[in-house]
């Protein structure tokens, strides 16, 4: 396998002092489709957000570093430039913003043809969907696919797409995977957060994460077992359901405030 | 002083007045109208520079009688039961000089069943010391539909001082759009008052937007109110004001009839010193009647702007382009 063009190295995030990431290393490759799996709460949005730059998601440790260069410290906007974006779970309406126009930001110009091509792949007809608003009149589905189209259109080098799948209707499933492979076949990476195992199917490489740790990173059909399993290697070292484990957690911090539930 | 004949249109205007129709076709594209479209004799047209009445053109159905006054012109605008208008009717109003005083007196008489939209751009390029005041009275009958889209363009000096103020009736079945948009140039002082009386199953909607930078005043007042059955009403405001820019929107609707239903909708985005405020007014006086609003106010929404960044644009482009679409 080539070399990884983006690492991150043990980064850990807290907010409100309370740990969300912990020790979290990942590598990503050219053309490759990266799973996340997790519980709700496990931390793969947090991971997303961190990952893009995000105010409030400063890590207190660790390092992005992307073509040998640290990245920490960069903006959304620098990051954006140099190559990652991130398709939000639940994207924001912008009133009066046109969607060709959306799409088109990332594009560079001319970039006409890449919002068609983009449009198209995600099944919106440009002749109905080029100027409408990316408001409030779309359906919450039709939003999600114009999110898509808008980091499809910038050819990225990393795609980070948080759960692209929800909201979407089952019999579209299949084109959000469609999808995700012409990215990848167009050498972006994919970090690709989602619940669906239809979609982990299109990945290389799977990782699970578990109370904001990665807990197993391999095999994408392994990785869904062990998901489907309740996270199963937690388990293992635990020795105890996550859900258990959480409940450990907040035993621990509640005793560290000293307060009773 | 000088008059037009009705039907004087802008195509055949008197050579004496050249001069100041080129200018005012200038400013007319400036406040983004189509001055091709002022040619057209199948287009109803009004040009005012001042108080001279520029161009006149009635077509049929449709009925445009200007005069002028000391300091502005009454304008008549007819337009007959049953008509249909295809193509929107232009109103032009401006002032070219840097100083001046234009006040329009306008009646607006919608007949029973008719439709018509109006586009009417007022743009005063060069104004350092202008005052535009518009009286109007509007009537919409019984199953007539009126849009009404006003753009302004004030230059870059903010030397202006324009107060539009607006009576609607409208009877029943009747509706009632109005689109004003100042976001081009300098605001200047904007003081708008628009009372709207909506009869049985009629429908209003207000929609005002603003862009207001320097030591610009944006001041609107809208009331609504929901007078007969079922009658329906929305006021919205999109406001954005930078520097030392103010605003301040006072939405006024009363649910007065079983069955209306009003919404007030106001977002106004503040930044660097501006500042901006919203006084809703909400009014029933019949229980089957309902009134809502909603109300945004503030610096431009993180995630919005977060989500223009990873596409690469830097933090003030961001910005600038959620304002801009937001008063498109």
């Amino acid at each position: 396998m080539a070399e990884p063009f983006l690492v991150i190295e043990q980064l850990s995030l807290k907010k409100s002092n309370l740990p969300i990431l912990q020790g979290i290393t990942l590598s990503f490759y050219p053309g490759k489709i990266h799973v996340l799996l997790g519980l709700n709460g496990s931390g793969k949005s947090s991971l997303a957000y961190t990952l893009m730059g995000c105010e409030g998601y400063k890590p207190a440790s660790g390092r992005i570093v992307m073509d040998g260069k640290d990245i920490t410290q960069a903006s959304i906007t620098e990051r954006a430039r140099l190559g990652i974006s991130l398709a939000w779970q639940e994207p924001v309406r912008f009133e009066g913003l046109p969607i060709g126009k959306y799409i088109g930001l990332g594009a560079g110009e001319p970039n006409r043809e890449k919002v068609v091509a983009a449009l198209e792949a995600v099944s919106l007809p440009v002749k109905t969907y080029g100027y409408r608003s990316t408001d409030q009149t779309l359906s919450g589905g039709e939003r999600k696919r114009v999110e898509l189209a808008a980091v499809f259109a910038m050819h990225p080098r990393l795609a980070i797409l948080d759960e692209p799948d929800s909201g979407i209707d089952a019999l579209s499933i299949k084109d959000v995977g469609d999808l995700i492979r012409q990215m990848a076949q167009a050498g972006s990476a994919v970090l690709l957060i989602t619940h669906r195992p239809e979609l982990v199917a299109v990945a290389d490489v799977a990782s699970l994460m578990c109370l904001g740790s990665i807990v197993f990173t391999g095999n994408p059909e392994e990785a869904s077992q062990y998901y489907q399993g309740r996270c199963q290697p937690h388990l293992d070292t635990l020795g105890a359901q996550p859900w258990v484990a959480v409940q450990l957690a907040d035993q621990a911090l509640l005793g560290q405030k000293g307060e009773t539930r | 002083m000088n008059a037009l004949p009705s039907n004087q249109h802008a195509a055949g205007r008197a050579p004496a007045w050249a001069g100041e129709m080129e200018s005012m076709l200038d400013a007319y594209r400036q406040a983004g109208g189509d001055p091709d479209a002022l040619q057209l004799p199948e287009v109803a047209t009004l040009v005012v520079s001042g108080n001279q009445v520029l161009a006149s053109h009635s077509i049929p159905g449709v009925h445009l009688e200007a005069e002028p006054l000391e300091q502005g012109v009454h304008a008549r605008i007819t337009v007959d039961p049953g008509t249909h208008v295809e193509r929107p009717v232009h109103l032009c109003f401006g002032v070219i000089p840097a100083e001046g005083i234009q006040q329009i007196e306008a009646e607006y008489e919608i007949g029973e069943g008719a439709q018509v939209q109006f586009l009417a751009h007022c743009s005063f390029p060069n104004a350092v010391r202008v005052e535009h005041h518009m009286n109007a009275t509007i009537h919409i009958g019984r199953n007539a539909s009126l849009t009404y889209t006003e753009e302004h363009y004030h230059g870059q000096t903010g030397g202006i001082d324009v107060r539009p103020v607006s009576k609607v009736i409208i009877d029943e079945g009747g509706q009632f759009t109005s689109n004003f948009v100042l976001t081009r140039g300098r605001v200047g002082t904007l003081d708008m008052d628009y009372i709207v009386d909506v009869g049985k199953d009629a429908v209003a909607e207000l929609v005002t937007k603003a862009f207001g930078s320097g030591d610009d005043a944006v001041k609107v007042r809208e009331t609504i109110r929901l007078n007969g059955e079922n009658a329906r009403g929305l006021a919205k405001s999109r406001v954005a004001v930078k520097e030392q820019a103010t605003s301040e929107v006072n939405t006024t609707t009363e649910g007065n009839a079983p069955g209306a239903r009003g919404h007030m909708d106001c977002t106004e985005i503040v930044r660097d010193q501006a500042t901006a405020a919203n006084n809703p007014v909400v009014r029933v006086t019949n229980a089957k009647a309902q009134v809502t609003h909603e109300a945004a106010i503030g610096t431009v929404n993180r995630k919005e702007m977060e989500t223009l960044m990873a596409r690469g644009l830097d933090e003030s482009d961001a910005v600038d382009l959620i304002i801009r679409a937001m008063i498109r």
